[in-house]
C-alpha cells in the first residue's frame, strides 16, 4: 500500500530527494540560513523557530492560509506531545506535512490509464505553464511502456503551437493529429477521437491553448472541449491535468479553483521545479481542493518528468537542513 | 474580482479599529498583521513585506493628528503611498538610439511571454516612434519558437530575421545587426530563448549576445503570476546582464501581481510595460500608482480618504486652535468650530474617527441635538454679543432675551457662557504649547466646547452637562 510504503521508507526518500536538489539548492542557503542556525545552535525548540518555519513555507509559495494553519498546528502538536528537541521537530514537520498532504486517503501519482479502452488525458492551464512540453514527456513515458499514444494539437490559437507539438511527436514517436490553425478545438478533439478509434490508439493526450482562468469565453471553450470528449467516449477524459508553473504564487489557487469548476481536475503537474521556485502553492491546492499532484517537471528534456512524491518533495524543500 | 478578498480583509481590520473609537499602538500592530497577510497573499516578497510593514508602522505611529479620518483608513493611505513610492513614481520610457539602430533584447524564464511581447513592442514602437523594426529569432531551442515569431511577424507585417536552429544565437545576432544596418531598419528586437536564471551556460549565452548587440534596452519579461521567486529570478538576470527594465505580462489575469513590488524594491529595475492580453496590441505603459491600488485593491478606500481629508482643512483647524490659545476665542469661533465638526458627519461618528477622542468624550454626554441647541442660542445673539463675549456674560437681561429668542432656558444659556469661559481658560494654559505637537485629544476636547465632567468635589463647583 502506497500509504505505508511512503511512511516507512523515508531514508530512501531522502536519497531520492537529491533529484529535487538541483532546483532547491541554489537559493536554499540564503533562504534557509536562519533556520539552520537556529536548529544547529540549540537543541531546544524556541519560539523563533516557528517564525522561521513560517517564513520558509511562505517563501516556498505555500498559500498563506495553509501556512498559518500548519504552523499553528505544529505549535500545538509540539505542546501537546511535549516535543522539546529540534531533531524531533524535524521529524514532526515531515510527518505532519505528509499528513496534511495525504489526509486520510491513499494518494497515487499514477494516471487512470487502463488497457482495453481509449484513455484520454486532457491538459489544461494558463499560458506558458508547460502543457505542451509535459504532454511530450508523458507520451514518452507511455511509449516506453509500449502504449500507442496520440498527441492532439488542441491549441489552435497560439502562433506556432501546432508546429511545436508536431516536432515533439516526431521526437518521441507518437501519433499526431491536428487541423488547421484557428479551427474549433472541440472539432479537433472530435476528429482525433475518430482517428484514435481507427488506429487502435491506447492513450490520447490532448493539448489545449493556454488560458487565464478569468477569461469567461475561453473557459466556456474548454467546457465544450470537455463535453465533446465525454460524449464520444464514456467516462472521458479519464484524467484532466492542470499544469502549474512552479514559479506561480498565490494565483495558483485561483487557477485550480476555477479550472476545477469548468473541467473537474484530477491532478496537478508542477513544472519547472528545476528552477529556484518551490511550487508550494500545490500544497495549498491539495489542502483546499483535495487535488493531488501527479507529476513534477524537472527540465526541458523528454526525460525530465517524475511522478510526484510528497516526502521527496518535503525533503527537497529542506535539503541541507534536515 | 481579483482583489475583493484583499479589500475585504483590509476593510475588516479597519472596522475592528473604527469600532474602538481610539487607536492604540496595539491596534496598529494588529492592523499591520492584516496588511502583512494581505501583501503576502498578493505575492509580495516576504522580505519586502517585512521591511515594508516596519516602515509603515513607524509612519502610522508617528502620525499625530489623524484629522477626523478613520485612522485605519489613514493607515491604508500610508500603505498605498508607500507602495507607490517603492514602485517608482511615474512610468519610465524606453531609451532609444535616435541616431542609429536601437537594439532591444528580450530575456526571461521559459513561458514568460518574451516572444509575444517582442511582437507587441515592435508594433508599439513602430506606431509611437515611427521606427522601422526588425524582429530577430534567437530561440534555437524551443520547438517551433522561430515559427511562432515568424507568425507574429506576418500578423504585424514586420520582417523577422532568422537563420534556423543550427547556428549559434551569438552569430545570428551579429548577422542580424549587419542586416538591419544594410536594409534601413532602425530598431531590432531580439527574441531570446527562455532560460533558468541558474543555468550558467545559458546565461553566458545572453552575455555573449549582449556583447554583440550592445543593446539600449535589456528587458526582463516576467509573468505577473510569479510568486516569491520573482526576486531570485530578477536579481540573477540583473547581476549577469544589467537589466534596463521589466515587462510584466499576463496582467489581464486575476493575479494581484505583488511580484511587481518586490521587483522594484529589491532590484530597482523599473517596470516599463505590462502585457494585457494575448493579442499583439495588448501592451500598455506601466503606471506604478495603478499597480499600487491593484495590489491593495482599494480604489474606493482612497477616494474616501481623499474626500474626508478635503473636508477637514488642517490650516483651518490650526488657525482655530491658535485663536483659542490667544484667548481671543469668541462665539463666532465657537460656532465655526461646531460647523467644522458637523460638516464631517454626526458628532458621535466623527469623534470616533479622531484618535483619543472617544475616551475623552466619555461621560461628557454630547449628542447632535445639543449642538443644535447651542447653535440656536448663538444664533439669537447680536453680532456685537458674539464678538465681545463679555456683553452676554455681564448682563442678565441680555441672557434672558437670548434664551427666549432661541427657545432655550436661561440656565442653558448660562451653561454655554461658562463653557466658553472654560475653554478660553483651558486654552490659555495651553497657549505656550506648539499646536502641532499638542495631543489631539485634549485639543479637540477643548474645541468642541464640551467640558468634561470633573470628579473632584468641593472647590470645583462648575459642572457642565450638555
Ligand atoms: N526549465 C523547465 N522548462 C520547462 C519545463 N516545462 C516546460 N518548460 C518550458 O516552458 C516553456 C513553455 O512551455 P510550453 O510547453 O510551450 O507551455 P504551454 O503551457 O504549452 O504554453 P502555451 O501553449 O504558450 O500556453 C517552454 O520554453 C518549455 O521548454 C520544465 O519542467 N522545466
Ligand atoms: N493572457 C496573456 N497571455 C500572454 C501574455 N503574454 C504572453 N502570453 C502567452 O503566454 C504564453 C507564452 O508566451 P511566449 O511569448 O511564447 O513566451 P516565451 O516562452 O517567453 O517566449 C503564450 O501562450 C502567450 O500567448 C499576456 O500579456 N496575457
Ligand atoms: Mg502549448
Ligand atoms: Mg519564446
Amino acid at each position: 500500500m502506497g500509504f505505508f510504503n511512503n511512511l516507512f521508507s523515508s531514508k530512501e526518500k531522502r536519497k531520492n530527494a537529491q533529484k529535487y536538489k538541483i532546483g532547491m539548492s541554489k537559493t536554499r542557503n540564503n533562504v534557509f540560513g536562519n533556520l539552520k542556525t537556529l536548529l544547529d545552535s540549540s537543541s531546544l525548540i524556541v519560539d523563533e523557530l516557528f517564525d522561521e518555519l513560517e517564513e520558509i513555507f511562505i517563501m516556498a509559495d505555500i498559500g498563506v492560509d495553509t501556512v498559518v494553519k500548519f504552523v499553528d498546528h505544529l505549535r500545538e502538536k509540539v505542546r501537546v506531545d511535549n516535543i522539546t528537541s529540534t531533531n524531533d521537530l524535524k521529524e514532526l514537520i515531515v510527518e505532519e506535512m505528509f499528513k496534511l498532504y495525504v489526509k486520510e486517503d491513499i494518494v497515487s501519482s499514477n494516471l487512470d490509464i487502463v488497457d482495453g479502452r481509449i484513455n484520454i488525458v486532457l491538459f489544461v492551464g494558463v499560458n506558458g505553464a508547460g502543457k505542451t512540453t509535459t504532454i511530450s514527456k508523458v507520451a514518452h513515458e507511455y511509449i516506453k511502456k509500449n502504449k500507442k499514444v496520440l498527441m492532439v494539437a488542441g491549441d489552435t490559437f497560439r502562433a506556432g503551437a501546432i508546429e511545436q507539438l508536431k516536432i515533439w511527436s516526431n521526437r518521441v514517436g507518437a501519433d499526431f493529429y491536428a487541423k488547421a490553425e484557428g479551427s474549433d478545438p472541440s472539432s479537433v478533439m472530435f476528429d482525433a477521437i475518430n482517428y484514435a478509434k481507427e488506429n487502435s490508439i491506447d492513450i490520447i493526450l490532448c493539448d489545449t491553448a493556454g488560458r487565464l482562468q478569468n477569461k469567461i469565453n475561453l473557459m466556456k471553450e474548454l467546457e465544450k472541449i470537455n463535453k465533446v470528449i465525454g460524449r464520444e467516449i464514456e467516462g472521458a477524459p479519464h484524467e484532466t491535468l492542470l499544469v502549474v508553473d512552479a514559479t506561480t504564487g498565490q494565483n495558483g489557487l485561483s487557477q485550480a479553483k476555477i479550472f476545477n469548476e469548468v473541467t473537474k481536475i484530477t491532478g496537478i503537474v508542477l513544472t519547472k521545479l528545476d528552477g529556484t521556485a518551490k511550487g508550494g502553492i500545490v500544497l495549498a491546492i491539495k489542502d483546499e481542493l483535495d487535488i493531488p499532484i501527479k507529476y513534477v517537471g524537472l527540465g526541458e528534456k523528454i526525460d525530465d518528468l517524475e511522478h510526484f512524491d510528497i516526502e521527496e518533495y518535503i525533503y527537497g524543500m529542506f535539503l541541507g537542513i534536515f | 474580482m481579483a482583489f475583493d478578498n484583499l479589500s475585504d480583509r483590509l476593510q475588516m481590520s479597519l472596522r475592528r479599529v473604527t469600532g474602538k473609537g481610539r487607536l492604540t499602538e496595539n491596534d496598529i500592530e494588529e492592523m499591520m498583521r492584516e496588511v502583512r497577510l494581505s501583501l503576502l497573499e498578493a505575492d509580495v516578497n516576504f522580505k519586502v513585506v517585512k521591511s515594508f510593514t516596519k516602515e509603515v508602522k513607524e509612519q502610522a505611529m508617528g502620525e499625530r493628528i489623524l484629522k477626523g479620518l478613520n485612522p485605519g483608513q489613514q493607515v491604508v493611505k500610508i500603505v498605498h503611498e508607500q507602495l507607490k513610492k517603492i514602485m517608482g513614481d511615474k512610468a519610465e520610457p524606453l531609451t532609444l538610439n535616435l541616431m542609429g539602430v536601437t537594439s532591444i533584447m528580450m530575456v526571461g524564464l521559459q513561458g514568460a511571454g518574451k516572444t509575444t511581447t517582442a511582437g507587441k513592442l515592435a508594433m508599439h514602437l513602430r506606431k509611437s516612434n515611427n521606427l522601422k523594426p526588425l524582429l530577430v529569432a534567437l530561440d534555437i531551442y524551443r520547438p517551433a519558437a522561430i515559427e511562432q515569431l515568424k507568425t507574429i511577424g506576418e500578423q504585424l507585417s514586420i520582417p523577422v530575421f532568422e537563420l534556423g536552429i543550427l547556428q549559434k544565437p551569438q552569430s545570428i545576432a551579429k548577422k542580424a545587426l549587419e542586416y538591419a544596418k544594410e536594409n534601413g531598419f532602425n530598431l531590432i528586437i531580439a527574441d531570446t530563448a527562455g532560460r533558468l536564471h541558474i543555468d550558467e551556460n545559458m546565461m553566458n549565452e545572453l552575455v555573449d549576445i549582449k556583447e554583440v548587440l550592445s543593446p539600449q534596452e535589456i528587458l526582463l519579461t516576467l509573468d505577473a503570476m510569479t510568486g516569491q521567486d520573482a526576486v531570485n529570478v530578477a536579481s540573477n538576470f540583473n547581476e549577469t546582464l544589467n537589466i534596463t527594465g521589466a515587462i510584466l505580462t499576463k496582467l489581464d489575469g486575476d493575479t494581484r501581481g505583488g511580484a511587481a513590488l518586490s521587483l522594484r524594491e529589491i532590484t530597482n529595475i523599473p517596470i516599463k510595460f505590462m502585457g494585457m492580453g494575448e493579442k499583439l496590441d495588448q501592451l500598455e505603459v506601466f503606471h506604478p500608482e495603478r499597480m499600487a491600488s491593484r495590489i491593495l485593491g482599494m480604489g474606493d478606500v482612497l477616494t474616501l480618504v481623499d474626500k474626508v481629508t478635503e473636508n477637514l482643512d488642517e490650516d483651518d483647524m490650526m488657525g482655530m486652535m491658535e485663536k483659542m490659545m490667544s484667548g481671543k476665542f469668541n462665539y463666532n469661533d465657537f460656532i465655526k468650530q461646531l460647523r467644522m465638526i458637523k460638516k464631517m458627519g454626526s458628532l458621535g461618528g466623527v469623534m470616533k474617527m479622531i484618535p483619543g477622542m472617544g475616551k475623552a468624550m466619555k461621560g461628557a454626554n454630547v449628542d447632535d441635538k445639543q449642538l443644535v441647541y447651542v447653535e440656536a442660542i448663538i444664533g439669537s445673539m447680536t453680532k456685537k454679543e458674539r464678538k465681545n463675549t463679555k456683553l452676554i456674560a455681564q448682563s442678565s437681561s441680555r441672557r434672558r432675551r437670548v434664551a427666549s429668542g432661541s427657545g432655550r432656558s436661561v440656565s442653558e444659556v448660562n451653561r454655554l457662557i461658562q463653557s466658553l469661559d472654560q475653554q478660553k481658560s483651558m486654552m490659555k494654559k495651553m497657549g505656550s504649547m506648539d499646536p502641532s505637537k499638542m495631543n489631539s485629544a485634549s485639543a479637540m476636547k477643548a474645541m468642541s466646547g464640551t467640558p468634561t465632567k470633573k470628579k473632584g468635589k468641593g472647590k470645583n463647583k462648575k459642572r457642565f452637562r450638555y
